[in-house]
């Protein structure tokens, strides 16, 4: 729990100061020696790679002229570093990974470890960068970027009169009848289901651990097996609420922003017991001097206190550094405060639940083979 | 029944004449409605995959050629576009050049091992894709060629090679051996012979498998995946992310210029055609 | 060329009976030559083409296919275990001796310093579940195994902390062959691959590796680890931990007197560690390990490790077809957790769905176009083959649009009244979206061959039928349709082979039942990493294919292809 109450604290922070705007002061890079001039970076694509290239790739190349190719490959990352690192052939410099995966890739090392005072920027106060992104630098390769949730949207005009207002309401065929989205993974979905079963979230870890409680898990989601769409991708929840194929699903938040405010779609947003995940850096090991001098001198850049901030303008992921908060400021098109659709902020983080990244790496593989048994069945 | 209806046709064969002629033409809606009905989407001034209200009231402001627009402009849908042109020409070009002399060698009349070699040369069209990118990934990757244009092209090239085998085999079933004996015995040496002689009459048959090879490449998503690295994102590819990643209804505008293109292209094989049938004497029936 | 020649030879010269060409040579031998030649002529046509889908086709797939039986990982990341098991007499006791568990302490360190023994353990997971978790917590605990014995040593001997007294302790001649043992043996478990004839920088001697076997063991590993994988100088740094243990229990084994065969400095720092440890109890692996987790002196454990511990292993093959490669004999899984043969089946009977709508669909259209003026024919052509240029993605996401429940066809039939609102049909993320999606993308493949039979067939049948006072139906049935069966033949296998192995549509349009093997495979391939089950599964779907194809070969031959 110690993360939350960091969260939190980062939140209120900021909404104290939401109305200090980030301002970009003229770039004074440290030189760079013996750097490649271009970098690889991988990420997810859609509006959040799109809100990485404005906050960090653009300003870092109109200070130093470096040039960069962008991969959407982040859902296949580990597999594809792996078979990468098996060929001797790495050709990405920088990977944007999920912390679940960025401890694999830690564990197996495929990534390379950083240290947080000589590769990483201190914030402006002085405080050193593991100070400043505190418990969620989850390990020594993970240089986190934004903090985001991952919750349920529903149809505004498809649920009747009474908006769902918690998560269990996707349990709920009678009252909302109609399709679902929920992810193809277990992650969250075992949680949720154990949640909605009556289970008490510090015990939910505990429960799944045992066999009973993982067959519990699966009977709950058995309820609703047959009217779910699984999905596999971001963007697949806000086209099926969009279409009306879905009454509810599980998505991003930042992504849930976008259809709503953006795109004006009669979406709602629930914020209960949404789980909370990382969104980071790493660096894939096996790059040759050139690269590796020139992505750390990036990561530096891109990971300070200001450029975590930028990002915030242009998509409602919070930022990973305590320092960046009271710079959140509004956003970049449609000059809104973007603090109250944080997921870091306090109304939204009442009930959140942190996903258990130690748990997850220890359990994964078992339980992944049964939920795509489940799956199948 | 297809043929033109004879006077004495019973009411029966009458009926069954028009039945014929609308089950035939359902299905031909079947084939061709999927491809219209994303014209009209690709117009959409929303950023989702769906018919709304606006358009369905046809007024205007339901339309937009904003997707279009975000085509010719968005540096990442140029930079496909521009790679698929890259990459595609050239795997033809290879699958077209080696394909065309293997098939004029498996035409002759003693070649050992014909059908073991058919089989092997036929073999990229008949693995399943997941397993032959999966394997060319691998193998690729420890060779320093996955991720570059190269690997890509000779993976593409491999793909499209059967195609060409194919219709130039094809073409070559009906080839008169006769003609290139009469250049031979008139002095004509085999490589004279054959771009004088032979390649003119098979030539149907190298365009119709070249531009086959072509579409094999130019629409390949599966290999493309996992052998190319961001440089060498092609059109399909952005597609597959697009969907994936960031729905948006540009991969239907995308489209729709690539049905503009499909029908251009078609229209090119269908004048080629005609011209050759002519050049061969076998005029249209 | 040969019959052109042949065509001027001289017949006027046979004394011995030879038919002989027209400059003498026996005409038999001048035909061979002429054979043999045409034959290297083809040959030469053909090899380019045959050399290159060799090399860039067939080897990467027998080189992907090979990691369905490939299995090194066990070997290469826990060694000594692996030859000490070899020794565990199965009959005697569930669990092996102590001495396997000090093995695997050893090399589980060194993996887990190369950070692989997750891999290890992921690995075996697909065997027994709980083997990931197991090295993954106990790769946590390895540092902290016989703290007691590390921290006696580096108090009473602190000479130890210095990594040139090592050097100089474990130096000597006769040991190059064992260090080049380990050398290999910790290069690869590392991965390394470059830099590898940087020189050592230390020595093992025959001394050392006699009189502290478990030492010099550790030693070398570390050492090894640390000018390869850490780039440093053995003399400069002090060795990891498991290096500290392997000598308590060396010092422990031995007599005091023993050491003299060392320096006398060095004999007196050794001499002072033993003395140290004899306040701590000797060390037991396996309670250590089962304090880590239970699992470990679990008989079931073990026997995956024994059971998997060979170069090569079926087990990929076994999963794949839903047996439970853990256990003795062939055994299938329980029944909720086979998935494989259900998706095998799945695959082949929507295939031959797919298969029967397009000759369904298909038929009707390749007959009307063979019986139409050859221009008309050629514009309906440029119809079929127009979504058959058609990015398959595009044509893939119009049938979502079309198809789902707020989709076109819905939308039509609740405007036509034939449903009502409620009432919206399922058609798409199940099999339904998958067989129409299918159907339509592969047609043109069933259309062509059947429209290139079609061709051929003589309208004089038909006719001849009907004058010898066939009805319409009968001269059809009984009469035209046996003359398109070879043409059904083609198309139907040629659209049932490319069927079989879609990929991109079902998992597009196919929700959880409308999946495929191949997406499976995909998913093995890119998810779970389990890229052996990918490539057994693979192995399998490829020889249905081949024999597919065999038949294909057999029944309508690989040549009449014919495609527009």
């Amino acid at each position: 729990m110690k993360l939350k109450t960091l969260l939190l604290a980062t939140a209120a922070v900021g909404l104290l100061s939401t109305t200090a705007i980030a301002e970009n002061h003229s770039l004074a890079l440290e030189p760079c020696e013996n750097c490649a001039d271009s970098l690889t970076l991988v990420s997810w694509g859609g509006a959040y790679q799109n809100s990485q290239i404005k906050a960090y790739s653009e300003p870092y190349t109109e200070a130093t002229g470096v040039t960069f190719t962008w991969e959407e490959a982040s859902a296949e990352a580990v597999a594809r570093l792996r078979a990468m690192n098996e060929a001797g052939n790495v050709t990405w410099d920088l990977v944007d990974v999920v912390a679940s995966d960025a401890l694999r890739l830690c564990d197996e090392g495929l990534a390379v470890e950083l240290d947080g005072d000589t590769d990483l920027a201190a914030a402006p106060d002085g405080t050193s960068a593991d100070d400043d992104f505190g418990d969620l630098r989850v390990n020594d390769c993970f240089v986190p970027q934004i903090v985001y949730s991952t919750t349920f949207g529903y149809r505004t005009d498809l649920v009747g009169d009474t908006a769902p207002t918690e998560v269990c309401a996707i349990f709920d065929t009678d009252t909302y009848p109609g399709q679902r989205a929920l992810e193809k993974r277990p992650i969250a979905n075992l949680e949720w289901a154990l949640i909605c079963d009556g289970i008490d979230i510090s015990e939910v870890y505990d429960v799944l651990e045992t066999e009973e409680g993982v067959d519990r898990a699966f009977a709950k989601l058995d309820s609703i097996k047959d009217s779910v769409v699984w999905w596999s991708a971001g963007a697949e929840t806000p086209q099926l609420l969009a279409d009306g194929e879905v009454v509810m699903g599980s998505t991003y938040n930042g992504r849930l922003f976008s259809a709503i405010v953006e795109q004006n779609q009669p979406i709602g947003m629930l914020w209960d017991w949404q789980m909370f995940d990382l969104d980071g850096w790493i660096i894939p090991t096996g790059i040759d001097e050139a690269k590796m001098n020139r992505v750390k001198h990036f990561l530096k850049f891109a990971t300070d206190t200001q450029r975590l901030a930028d990002q915030s303008k242009f998509i409602s992921y919070g930022p990973a550094r305590k320092s960046s908060a009271p710079l959140v400021g509004q956003h970049a098109e449609l000059g809104i405060d973007m603090a109250p659709h944080m997921p870091t902020d306090p109304a939204n983080a009442e009930t959140q639940f942190l996903y258990n990244y130690e748990w997850w790496a220890d359990n994964r593989d078992d339980l992944d083979a049964k939920f795509q048994a489940w799956l199948a069945q | 029944m297809a043929s033109p209806l004879p006077p004495y046709a019973s009411p029966l064969q009458i009926f069954w004449y028009y039945a014929f002629r609308v089950i035939c033409g359902l299905i031909f809606f079947f084939l061709v409605f999927p491809i219209l009905t994303i014209i009209p989407l690709s117009f959409n001034a929303q950023d989702f995959f769906t018919f709304t209200p606006e358009m369905l009231r046809l007024d205007p402001a339901g339309y937009s050629f904003k997707h279009y627009i975000d085509f010719f402009t968005n540096p990442d849908w140029q930079q496909a576009l521009r790679n698929s042109f890259l990459i595609a020409p050239m795997a033809t070009i290879l699958a077209t050049a080696l394909g065309t002399l293997a098939a004029i060698g498996l035409s002759q009349s003693h070649v050992p091992a014909r059908s073991a070699i058919m089989a092997i040369l036929i073999s990229p069209m008949i693995v399943p894709l997941i397993i032959s990118a999966a394997g060319m990934y691998f193998f690729y990757a420890r060779l320093g060629l996955q991720g570059t244009y190269w690997g890509v092209v000779l993976a593409h090239a491999a793909l499209g090679t059967p195609f060409v085998i194919i219709t130039v085999t094809a073409t070559l079933v009906g080839f008169d051996r006769s003609l290139t004996r009469a250049a031979a015995s008139m002095g004509a040496d085999p490589v004279t012979t054959f771009f004088k002689v032979q390649m003119p009459l098979i030539l149907p048959g190298v365009i119709s498998g070249a531009l086959f090879a072509f579409i094999t490449s130019f629409d390949e998503v599966v290999v493309i995946i996992f052998l190319g690295s961001a440089e060498q994102q092609t059109l399909p590819w952005q597609m597959f992310t697009g969907l994936r990643e960031q729905i948006s209804p540009t991969i239907l505008a995308v489209a729709t210029i690539m049905v503009a293109l499909s029908i251009l292209l078609l229209g090119t094989l269908e004048y080629i055609r005609r011209r050759s049938e002519r050049m061969r004497g076998l005029s249209p029936s | 060329m040969s019959s052109a020649q042949l065509t001027g030879m001289d017949m006027a010269t046979p004394d011995d009976g030879v038919m002989r060409a027209a400059d003498g040579t026996p005409l038999k031998r001048r035909l061979a030559r002429a054979l043999r030649r045409e034959k290297l002529r083809s040959f030469m046509l053909i090899a380019p083409l045959l050399f290159f889908i060799i090399l860039s086709f067939l080897l990467p797939i027998a080189d992907m296919l090979f990691r369905s039986v490939e299995n090194q990982i066990v070997e290469n990341t826990i060694p000594r275990t692996v030859v000490d098991l070899g020794q565990w007499d199965t009959e005697q006791s569930d669990v092996p001796p102590e001495s396997t568990f000090e093995a695997l302490y050893y090399d589980l360190f060194t993996a887990v310093e190369a950070r692989r023994h997750t891999r290890l353990g992921q690995r075996l997971n697909y065997e027994l579940s709980g083997m990931s978790s197991l090295f993954r917590g106990t790769g946590r605990d390895l540092d902290n195994y016989r703290e007691d014995d590390v921290k006696a040593l580096e108090d009473a001997a602190p000479a130890l902390d210095d990594g040139a007294f090592w050097v100089s302790m474990m130096g000597g001649d006769g040991g190059g062959a064992f260090l080049e043992r380990r050398k290999q043996a910790v290069v690869t478990v590392a991965d390394i691959r470059e830099g590898l004839d940087t020189p050592l920088g230390f020595t093992i001697g025959k001394g050392a590796i006699d009189l502290l076997p478990r030492t010099s063991s550790a030693y070398a590993d570390w050492g090894v680890f640390t000018v390869f994988a850490d780039e440093d100088a053995v003399a400069e740094e002090t060795p990891w931990e498991a290096v500290f243990v392997a000598l308590a229990s060396d010092l422990r084994a031995l007599d005091v007197a023993e050491l003299s065969v060392f320096d006398a400095d060095i004999a007196e720092v050794l001499t002072d560690g033993k003395i140290a440890l004899e306040a701590i109890t000797p060390p037991d692996f396996a309670a250590l390990f089962e304090a880590s987790d239970a699992d470990w002196v679990e008989p079931e454990t073990w026997r995956i490790f024994e059971k998997f511990s060979s170069r090569f292993t079926g087990g990929y093959y076994l999963s794949a077809i839903d047996a439970d490669s853990a256990a003795e004999g062939f055994q299938l899984m329980p029944e909720d957790e086979r998935i494989y043969i259900k998706l095998f089946i799945r695959t082949i009977w929507m295939s031959l769905l797919i298969t029967v709508s397009t000759l369904v669909l298909g038929y009707p259209i390749a007959y009307l176009m063979s019986h139409t003026k050859r221009s008309t024919a050629n514009l309906l052509m440029i119809l079929v083959l127009l979504p058959f240029w058609t990015s398959l993605l595009v044509r893939t996401s119009a049938w979502k649009v079309l198809l789902q429940q707020q989709g076109v066809i819905n939308d039509f039939l609740v405007w036509i009244n034939l449903i009502d609102d409620a009432g919206r049909l399922v058609m798409i993320n199940n099999q339904l979206g998958t067989i129409i999606a299918m159907t339509h993308i592969l047609l043109p493949f069933m259309i062509l061959p059947l429209y290139s039979v079609m061709q051929t067939i003589s309208p004089s049948y038909v006719r001849a039928a009907k004058s010898m006072g066939a009805n319409d139906w009968t001269a059809f049935w009984r009469v035209y349709f046996p003359n398109t069966i070879p043409g059904i033949g083609a198309g139907a296998i040629l659209v049932f082979i490319l069927a079989i192995g879609y990929y991109i549509t079902p998992e597009l349009v196919g929700g959880t039942q409308g999946v495929f093997i191949s997406n499976r495979i995909a998913f093995h391939i890119s998810s779970s990493l389990n890229w052996g089950l990918a490539a057994a599964l693979g192995a399998i779907l490829l020889l249905l294919v081949l024999v597919l194809f065999y038949c294909y070969d057999k029944i309508v031959g690989i040549d009449n292809v014919k495609l527009g």
